[in-house]
This record gives C-alpha cells, sequence and structure tokens, in this order.
C-alpha cells in the first residue's frame, strides 16, 4: 500500500503533511468500511431488512423510480426549494453583511437582532410561515432562506470587518473615495472568505430541506421520505438520505471551484 | 526656512563645526518653496483613566519642494502619528498641516504613502497595483500602461509585472507600492519605515534604489525611521524626535552629497552626525526615566 513511504512519526505529527496517495487512500477506506459495514448488518439478521434495507435494495429502488421519473421530479422541487431560498438568501446576506462589516453604525443596528433570531430553531418559526405565507413554494422557500440568512449575515460581516486597515489606508492615499473603497477594496478582499461563507451554507441549507418539506410538501425528496415513513419503505428513506448528500456534496465542490477560480490569490 | 546645523556637542571639533556651516545646504535642485508646512500640531488620544495621551505636543516643521527630509525617533514617539496626520488618514487635535499650500484635511492621492507593513492589494498583480491609482483618476488605459510600464521598469520589476504579490519578497513589495505611489505623481510622498521589516542587506539596496529613484523624480519625502544609519543615507535633512510627548528635537542638515554609496557610513561626516543623533536620543531616553 501506498502507506508504506509514510513513517509513524508522519501520521502523528500535527499539521504534518501527507502524500496525496495516503489522503485519497483514508478517505476510500471510510467509504468502504460504511458501505461494507451497512452491507454486512443487512445481509445479517441481527437489524430485521424493515429497518435497515441492504444497499442493493437502496440502488434498485433509485433504478426503478428513476426510470418511471418521479425520483428526478422529486429531486427537481427539492433542488428549486434549496437553490431559490440560497440565492435570494445570499443575494440579500452579501452587500448587508458588507456593509454591516464596513460601517459600524450598520453593525450597531443590526447585529444585537441578528444576533438573537439567528439562535431561535428554525423548526419553531415553520408553523408561523405556514399561517402568514400558505403551504406552497413560498414557505419551503422561506424555512431555507431563514436557516441560512441570518448565519450569512453574521459570517460575511466577520469576513469584511477583518479586511486589513491599512489596505484602506493605502485606497485612501491612492484616491479613493470613502464610498468607493467598500466597492473597490472591500469587497474583492472579502471575495474568497464570502464564497467560504457560501460552500459552508449551502451545506446547511440542504440540512434544512426535510423540515422544509415536513408539512404540506406535494413533492421533494424530504416529502416522498416522509410519505415513505408511513408506508415503511425504508429503502425509500435512505434513497433520499443519500441523495440530498450527494446533492449537498456537488453544491460543495461547486463553491470549492469557485474559490478557486475566482479568487486563487487567497490560497 | 534654510535652517542650519545648529552646533554640534563638544565630541565633534569646532573646526569640523565650521566646515559643516559653510558647506551649501541647498543642492542646486531644493527649491525655497516650503511643500510641507506643518506648524504647531497637537494630537491626542483619548485614555481610559480619563487623561488624554498626548501623542504629538506642537510640532512645527517645515519640508522644502523637492526635498528629501528624514524624520528619526524611537519606536513610539509619534512618527507614524505624523505621517498619517500629514496624508489626512487623521486629524491634528490642535494645529494645522498644509501640502503645497493646501490645508489638509483628509487623504488625497496628492500626498502618497508607502506604509511599513504590506499593503499590495493581494487580488491585483503588480502592475494592476500600480495601475490602481490610475484607475481611480480615470485616466485612459494607454495613459495608464505608459505610466505603469515607466515605474515598473524604474523599481526593477519589468519580468514581475504579472506576478501576484504573494509571489514576491518582501523588498520587492515594497518596490512596488513605491511604485504604486509615484505613479500617481503626488505633491508629497510620504514613508512609514517603509524597510523596517528587511533583512539588512536588502534594506541597504532599497536605500539605494529609493535615492536613484528620488533623484529621478525629485519628489518631496517625508521618509520616517528608527535607523540612525538610514536617516544619514537618505535625508537632505534629518528631523529628530522626541518621545512623551513626541516633538521635534531638532533638525540636522545632512551635507555629504550625491550620489551616496554604501562606503559613507565610514566617512567622519557621517560619524559625527551618528554621533549627534545618538546623543540626542539617549539624552531624551534618560530624561524620562
Ligand atoms: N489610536 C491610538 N490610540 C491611542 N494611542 C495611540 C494610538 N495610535 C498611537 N498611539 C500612541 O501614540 C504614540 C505614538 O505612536 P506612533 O505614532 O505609532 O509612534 P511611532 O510610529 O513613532 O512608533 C504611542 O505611544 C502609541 O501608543
Ligand atoms: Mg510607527
Amino acid at each position: 500500500m501506498s502507506s508504506k513511504q509514510v513513517s509513524f512519526k508522519q501520521l502523528t505529527s500535527p499539521q504534518e503533511e501527507l502524500p496525496k496517495k495516503v489522503v485519497l487512500g483514508a478517505g476510500t477506506l471510510s467509504w468502504i468500511v460504511l458501505l461494507s459495514s451497512w452491507f454486512l448488518l443487512s445481509a445479517s439478521d441481527l437489524v430485521p431488512t424493515m429497518f435497515l434495507p441492504s444497499p442493493m435494495d437502496v440502488l434498485s429502488t433509485g433504478v426503478r423510480l428513476a426510470e418511471n421519473g418521479t425520483l428526478f421530479e422529486h429531486m427537481w422541487a427539492s433542488i428549486q426549494v434549496v437553490l431559490i431560498g440560497f440565492i435570494v438568501s445570499s443575494m440579500l446576506s452579501i452587500p448587508l453583511g458588507m456593509l454591516m462589516g464596513s460601517f459600524k453604525i450598520v453593525q450597531a443596528v443590526l447585529e444585537p437582532l441578528v444576533n438573537f433570531i439567528r439562535y431561535l430553531p428554525v423548526t419553531s418559526f415553520v408553523p408561523l410561515f405556514i399561517l402568514w405565507i400558505g403551504i406552497g413554494i413560498e414557505q419551503r422557500v422561506t424555512v431555507i432562506f431563514f436557516g441560512v440568512f441570518f448565519q450569512q449575515l453574521v459570517m460575511i460581516s466577520d469576513v469584511s470587518r477583518g479586511v486589513s486597515k491599512d489596505l484602506l489606508h493605502a485606497a485612501y492615499t491612492l484616491g479613493t473615495s470613502r464610498s468607493k473603497v467598500v466597492t473597490q477594496v472591500i469587497a474583492p478582499a472579502s471575495l474568497p472568505g464570502i464564497l467560504d461563507t457560501l460552500r459552508v451554507t449551502i451545506g446547511w441549507a440542504w440540512t434544512y430541506l426535510v423540515v422544509a418539506e415536513l408539512v404540506a410538501a406535494t413533492s421533494g425528496l424530504g416529502y416522498i421520505s416522509l410519505k415513505a415513513m408511513r408506508g415503511f419503505q425504508v429503502d425509500v428513506i435512505f434513497l433520499a438520505i443519500v441523495i440530498i448528500g450527494l446533492l449537498g456534496l456537488l453544491t460543495d465542490q461547486f463553491f470549492r471551484v469557485l474559490r478557486a477560480r475566482l479568487s486563487a490569490w487567497a490560497n | 526656512m534654510g535652517q542650519l546645523a545648529e552646533p554640534l556637542p563638544s565630541t565633534v571639533s569646532d573646526e569640523q563645526q565650521k566646515q559643516d556651516n559653510t558647506t551649501p545646504i541647498k543642492e542646486a535642485t531644493t527649491s525655497e518653496k516650503i511643500q510641507l508646512h506643518i506648524d504647531e500640531v497637537t494630537l491626542k488620544f483619548p485614555t481610559s483613566t480619563g487623561t488624554d495621551f498626548t501623542a504629538l505636543d506642537k510640532v512645527s516643521m517645515e519640508v522644502r519642494e523637492n526635498e528629501f527630509a528624514v524624520i528619526v525617533g524611537p519606536s513610539g514617539c509619534g512618527k507614524s502619528s505624523l505621517l498619517y496626520l500629514t496624508a489626512g488618514l487623521n486629524s491634528p487635535t490642535d494645529g494645522e498641516i498644509k501640502v503645497a499650500g493646501k490645508v489638509v484635511d483628509g487623504p488625497s492621492a496628492e500626498r502618497g504613502m508607502v506604509f511599513q507593513g504590506y499593503t499590495l492589494f493581494p487580488w491585483l498583480s503588480v502592475s494592476e497595483n500600480i495601475e490602481f491609482g490610475l484607475k481611480q483618476k480615470k485616466m485612459p488605459a494607454p495613459e495608464r500602461k505608459k505610466i505603469v510600464q515607466k515605474y515598473l521598469k524604474e523599481v526593477g520589476l519589468e519580468n514581475f509585472a504579472d506576478r501576484n504579490p504573494k509571489q514576491l519578497s518582501g523588498g520587492m513589495k515594497q518596490r512596488v507600492a513605491i511604485a504604486r505611489s509615484l505613479a500617481n505623481d503626488p505633491e508629497i510622498l510620504l514613508m512609514d519605515e517603509p524597510f523596517g521589516a528587511l533583512d539588512s542587506q536588502t534594506r541597504m539596496q532599497m536605500q539605494q534604489l529609493l535615492l536613484q529613484v528620488w533623484e529621478h523624480s525629485k519628489k518631496t519625502v517625508v521618509f520616517v525611521t528608527h535607523d540612525i544609519d538610514e536617516a544619514i543615507m537618505l535625508g537632505d535633512r534629518v528631523f529628530v524626535m522626541g518621545a512623551r510627548p513626541g516633538r521635534i528635537q531638532k533638525v540636522l542638515d545632512v551635507n555629504i552629497p550625491h550620489p551616496r554609496t554604501l562606503d559613507m557610513v565610514m566617512e567622519p561626516d557621517f560619524i559625527s552626525l551618528k554621533r549627534e543623533i545618538l546623543s540626542l536620543l539617549h539624552d531624551d531616553l534618560s530624561e524620562m526615566h
């Protein structure tokens, strides 16, 4: 195995880099362990199939639902909810967060409120949203928005506040006005941090999906897994979980690549 | 105006002193026009104890057009504060600062500054950094390119135009910062210990480079340092500051002709000036205790 070239000392030294091969191998290993334990556990008699389907069952359910088209319909419904909620939230939180990080007065006005709201559990607002907004897609989007927006706001304002004052001073002595300094210095300097924030928070957006589709949804991955619960179709629940995970991974990688492309200077 | 060196302490012979005073202070290129006028400037910072901390106490100084003025003083004596006030990045509690006859009331491209820390914009390449100020002025692109090219050459970084600041050494970064300020053609160039973080070899190279650049551009420069050798090596005049409160103790003429070279540090003129500055700084320190 490739780990032959790696000494015990290297593995146990804090912050020591490892060869790429070893890192990839370790990641693959944990997946193999997880999948094979799942396989063995479902093949044994320890857990009834009713509670734990085998990986093959989940796969064939996936193929079946993909063939009759329902899988993509539900995936698309969920993707819409997450993306609309996330995009609307980001479009507001990026400018507002930058203002909050740039101007102490904006921070003074918003921060106490935001810090209160962001610790409220999103689930506790679902009944309220239903009363206010109804049971359409708007309600589901609102749940995602609410789960993500206030966190983004705080994280992005921290990023902007962290921009070195020396850079601002340099820009001033080069003829940049106070208002322009926000767009010409604070914005580009914040970009890597903002992309990091988006990458982290899109993950959270996916975690709110099932909560968003908990009530009154008629399609979506959260919806089919709730329906499957009532019909004891554990394989469908597993399928929904796996697909949400994969979609989350995909969006995560999207932001990883975007960050590497747009702000290579910060790497 | 035209301040002469004040009498040297007894460590220097009277003869030498006379010699110093008779050499022409003014270089042919230095005009009589006052470019920087600092008039009784006081700067106080509020403290937690309630009584204000006086960082600068009625500081007055004048720098002539095209002059290379150096401010030397111990750490914490208010050198940076004075430069920030001159740049307009901070306002004095009392007093007034004028550059080219205009009262400073905020930062402007007319007062370029090179900072002690690295302040290149890391998302821009070397040439884009130099171009930054020109873009602010909305100068047309062909003109911008010409000026960027000129200053890239001036600081010897033509081959690094497309590099990122991260890929540059500390000395190179400061060269870009100098080019970036000069590209704006400011009325005055303020430099706050720009070589303070560099190793001594690089530092000496940078001093030579700066002198060359200055000789080409003939800008009015105010250069802050705590390094006495650097002060004498660079300056037409050296303003010696004292601490607590920050003030100008004495102004010394450096009558050493250009071009100045590294072996200059061995020459008697250099050494006697160094001795005088050292004793001024030393006396100021011992008064505090
Ligand atoms: N923003 C500030 N608030 C309070 N005190 C300050 C501030 N900036 C500087 N000082 C104090 O003023 C004095 C002069 O600082 P500075 O101009 O940075 O000195 P120097 O550049 O000569 O080292 C120091 O004692 C410093 O602690
Ligand atoms: Mg300083």
